[in-house]
């Protein structure tokens, strides 16, 4: 089973990198008002069912992929 | 007379570390008999106190100590601060705390995106903690930062805990890295437990700028000591 974990910074988290990514898109001509940089993890795993398979990776989530004090996260499981 | 006894201190060496031995070395010259001990042990040696050093541990994957808090040492760290044993990290080594739960909050990429290497202005919010003993509240201490992802990041709740608990020990005077409230150094609720962004490794000889870091490497190594127990 494939898995995709979209974990980016909360809403209000300062997020320097985006703050830096959009002044250079500015600079490149295109008028871009916001940009947030997170990042994804791609995972293939064998936990059988796919609920079971959620359950697991919202642990993860909490436990490693993300830091839920400034981190959010979202989570696909391909079928 | 008899000289002062050399209390022991562990500095941990992780994948990465790299003031690990800088570490050693100032505590050497502060009194105090350094052992490194490599992160894949599960125990440490017999100890007064571990020190979690700088460095980029684990190459700083995925987030800055966010692997290093699974090397097998770490559990022997986590048990021996929970039992109350004096803790200190420094750098990375308090991002590893961070991540591994024994100190609250976050350490961030800086505001400016930018890697900050000089000396800084902190100042001493309390001196009643067993790393700030030989300095003076509201003192002022010089040491040198290196980092680029050193701005301490608490939401609002538990920056209202830390300060109501005294938990914020070291605060910049001019903020480096765009820390919260100013924050450079914190401690536990216990009080055993420190972290702080500024390398007082790098501060122990005024021939290379400061002493400062002496101080709060000395105050260690006499809270340490206090603890040995008395000569027969």
């Amino acid at each position: 089973m494939r898995a995709t974990v979209l974990v980016r910074p909360k809403p209000g988290i300062l997020d320097p990198q985006g703050e830096a990514v959009q002044r250079s898109l500015e600079q490149l001509g295109f008028p871009v008002e916001e940009a947030r940089v997170g990042r994804v993890v791609d995972l293939e795993l064998d936990l059988g069912d796919t609920d079971r398979t959620r359950a697991e990776l919202e642990r993860m989530c909490e436990q490693l992929l993300a830091n839920p004090l400034i981190e959010s996260y979202e989570i696909t499981v391909a079928e | 007379m008899s000289e002062a006894p050399r209390p022991r201190v562990a500095v941990v060496v992780f994948p990465g570390s790299n003031d690990d031995r800088d570490a050693a070395l100032a505590f050497e010259q502060l009194g105090a008999d350094p052992v490194l001990v490599w992160h894949a042990e599960a125990e440490l040696p017999e100890v007064g106190a571990v020190v979690l050093p700088g460095g980029f541990s684990y190459g700083d994957y995925l987030r800055c100590g966010a692997i290093a808090r699974f090397a097998p040492v770490m559990a022997a760290v986590k048990q021996f601060a929970g039992e109350g044993g004096f803790v200190l990290g420094i750098c990375n080594g308090f991002q590893v705390l961070c991540e591994a739960g024994l100190l609250p909050g976050v350490l961030r990429p800086n505001e400016s995106l930018s890697f900050v290497c000089r000396d800084v202005a902190l100042r001493v919010e309390r001196a009643d903690t067993p790393f700030t003993s030989r300095v003076e509240a509201g003192g002022r201490l010089t040491i040198p930062v290196k980092h680029g992802e050193g701005c301490y990041f608490a939401d609002e709740e538990l920056l209202a805990e830390l300060e109501s608990e005294g938990q914020i020990v070291l605060r910049y005077e001019d903020n480096p890295n765009g820390s919260i409230a100013a924050i450079a150094g914190i401690v536990n609720r216990d009080g055993n437990v420190f972290g702080l962004m500024p390398h007082p490794e790098h501060a122990v000889d005024s021939l290379l700028g400061s002493s400062d870091g002496a101080l709060v490497l000395g105050s260690l190594v006499d809270a340490v000591r206090e603890r040995l127990p008395a000569p027969a």
